[in-house]
């Protein structure tokens, strides 16, 4: 376990190495940002509304009492899905449509010796393939949270209307009523903290896959189950941390 | 110069390269031929820095390599051109980003100049108009030739050849062969070519190194081969009832 964390520290640090040339990675970066943010917008945008209007029609099943006011169901769901439902239930998809493909990328260009060609040509390679990403991970995952707190609240609310379990206006109300900015500051450290972890540990089990087809994809299966586990952990710290 | 100074290379137990000295020829096509499993394509590795000897250095014009940091390595690697054995083409990219990448990356030259390049090296290798095409697209032996045009794109002053004729049918493989050749005399480039193609070693072997078990067995011209007395070299050169023929013809 000390070996790998070691091998992966290493690859952190070479893949912030100084590029060779700033222009050529922005590229990258812009690439990697289209690929990850504009490429998953669709499957967060499905999960979320349907994990929103569930979320809101079991608060309000599990409080359908009159000594309990309708609005504190738009509480709930606000706050369960600002602080758990995007940030962590967005990122363990993202593990699986962003960091498959990352570890899958890099690893068949591993076995395909198209590393091995830009080693040879003199360029860093874990800092041309992995910082980009990382990078954009950063970026696109917090800004793909940012999405996904809206839709999933539009999910509670269009939930409201469909079921009538709670009156819309109430859950408007209950959206607004005692709103502790606190729970945007986790949101947001979270969603960072996951975009990295997603992108460089697929990264890892990308750069040093060996092998053929098989080993490309027991890398990209190994690096979804690692950066959903490490992303369960990192949820558990930041939550027990700033809560 | 190229030169190797008793290169040892192990992988775990298994002992690969032992003590490998030589010396490749500048301006020549040198040859690494040898069985599979000889450790031809694990010293061509060390030679470009890809794997490092476990002990023993390697010098590019008395440099010694082996010694040096990424950093240091990198003037020398701008020098370098490599085709792989399968090319390692960038899958991303088309053929032309393909080539310009390496300009793009280590020159301040402007796009169209880059165009410019580009071009040149694909008609250098007869793939005029191929452009915009990706590597999916492409045949085993249009591969190897843009590899090659990506190789030649910096002006390499070495050229580095890992197994250039598996996969391709005989007529592609004497053009490849052909290709090679010409690129060394053209850009005076020291060629180190890694292959068991014996077409290739009797066509454009100036200098032949045979390795046998991981150790360097025989050293000679494709001239010297035919009437070597070595037996292990005999046995792999001609194994084939055609070539044992052929030679009785020499």
């Amino acid at each position: 376990m000390f070996h790998s964390l070691g091998r992966y520290l290493l690859l952190l640090r070479l893949s912030f190495r100084k590029p060779e040339k700033f222009s050529v990675y922005w590229d990258e970066v812009m690439r990697e940002m289209v690929s990850q943010g504009l490429g998953s917008l669709g499957i967060i945008a499905i999960i979320s509304v349907f994990i929103g209007a569930v979320a809101t029609i079991q608060v309000a099943f599990q409080l359908s009492s009159p000594l309990v006011p309708q609005t504190i169901a738009g509480s709930i769901s606000r706050d369960s899905t600002i602080l758990e439902f995007s940030p962590t239930i967005s990122a363990l998809v993202l593990a699986g449509r962003i960091g498959s493909s990352i570890a899958s990328q890099i690893g068949t260009m591993r076995v395909t010796e198209q590393i091995d060609a830009l080693e040879i040509m003199g360029v860093n390679a874990p800092g041309y393939l992995i910082s980009p990403k990382i990078i954009s991970g950063l970026s696109m995952v917090p800004l793909l949270t940012i999405v996904s707190v809206i839709l999933g609240l539009s999910g509670g609310y269009i939930a409201c209307i469909v079921t009538r379990d709670i009156a819309p206006a109430d859950y408007i109300t209950g959206l607004r009523d005692s709103f502790n900015p606190i729970i945007v500051t986790v949101c947001a450290v979270k969603s960072i903290a996951f975009g990295f972890i997603i992108t460089s540990i697929c990264s890892y089990f990308g750069f040093y896959t060996s092998g053929g087809a098989l080993e490309v994809g027991q890398s990209a299966t190994k690096g979804v189950v690692f950066s959903c586990i490490w992303i369960l952990f990192a949820d558990l710290i930041i939550s027990s941390t700033l809560l | 110069m190229i030169e190797t100074k008793n290169v040892y290379k192990t992988f775990g137990n298994n002992e690969v390269l032992k003590d490998i000295t030589t010396q490749f020829r500048p301006g020549k096509k040198n040859l690494i031929i040898g069985s599979s499993g000889s450790g031809k394509t694990t010293l061509l590795k060390c030679i470009v820095g890809l794997h490092e000897p476990t002990t023993g250095d390697v010098f590019y014009d008395s440099q010694n390599f082996s010694a040096m940091h990424f950093r240091e390595r990198v003037p020398i690697r701008k020098e370098i051109g490599m085709l792989f054995q399968n090319s390692a083409l960038f899958d991303s990219m088309t053929v032309e980003e393909n080539i310009m990448f390496p300009l793009n990356l280590f020159t301040d030259m402007p796009k169209s100049e880059k165009l410019e390049r580009a071009n040149f090296c694909l008609e250098r290798v007869n793939l005029e108009g191929k452009n915009k095409l990706f590597p999916s697209e492409l045949s085993g032996g249009m591969k190897k030739r843009v590899g090659i045009a990506r190789a030649i794109s910096m002006q390499p002053k070495y050229l580095f050849v890992d197994e250039p004729n598996s996969g391709l049918d005989p007529l592609t493989s004497i053009l490849i062969d052909e290709l090679i050749s010409e690129l060394t005399q053209e850009y005076n480039t020291t060629t180190i070519v890694v292959t068991h193609d014996m077409n290739s070693v009797m066509g454009i072997g100036d200098h032949i190194i045979f390795l046998h078990g991981g150790e360097k067995w025989w050293e000679g011209t494709n001239k010297e081969i035919a009437h070597t007395d070595n037996k292990e070299l005999n046995n792999f050169v001609f194994a084939s009832p055609f070539m044992k023929a052929a030679r009785e013809k020499l």
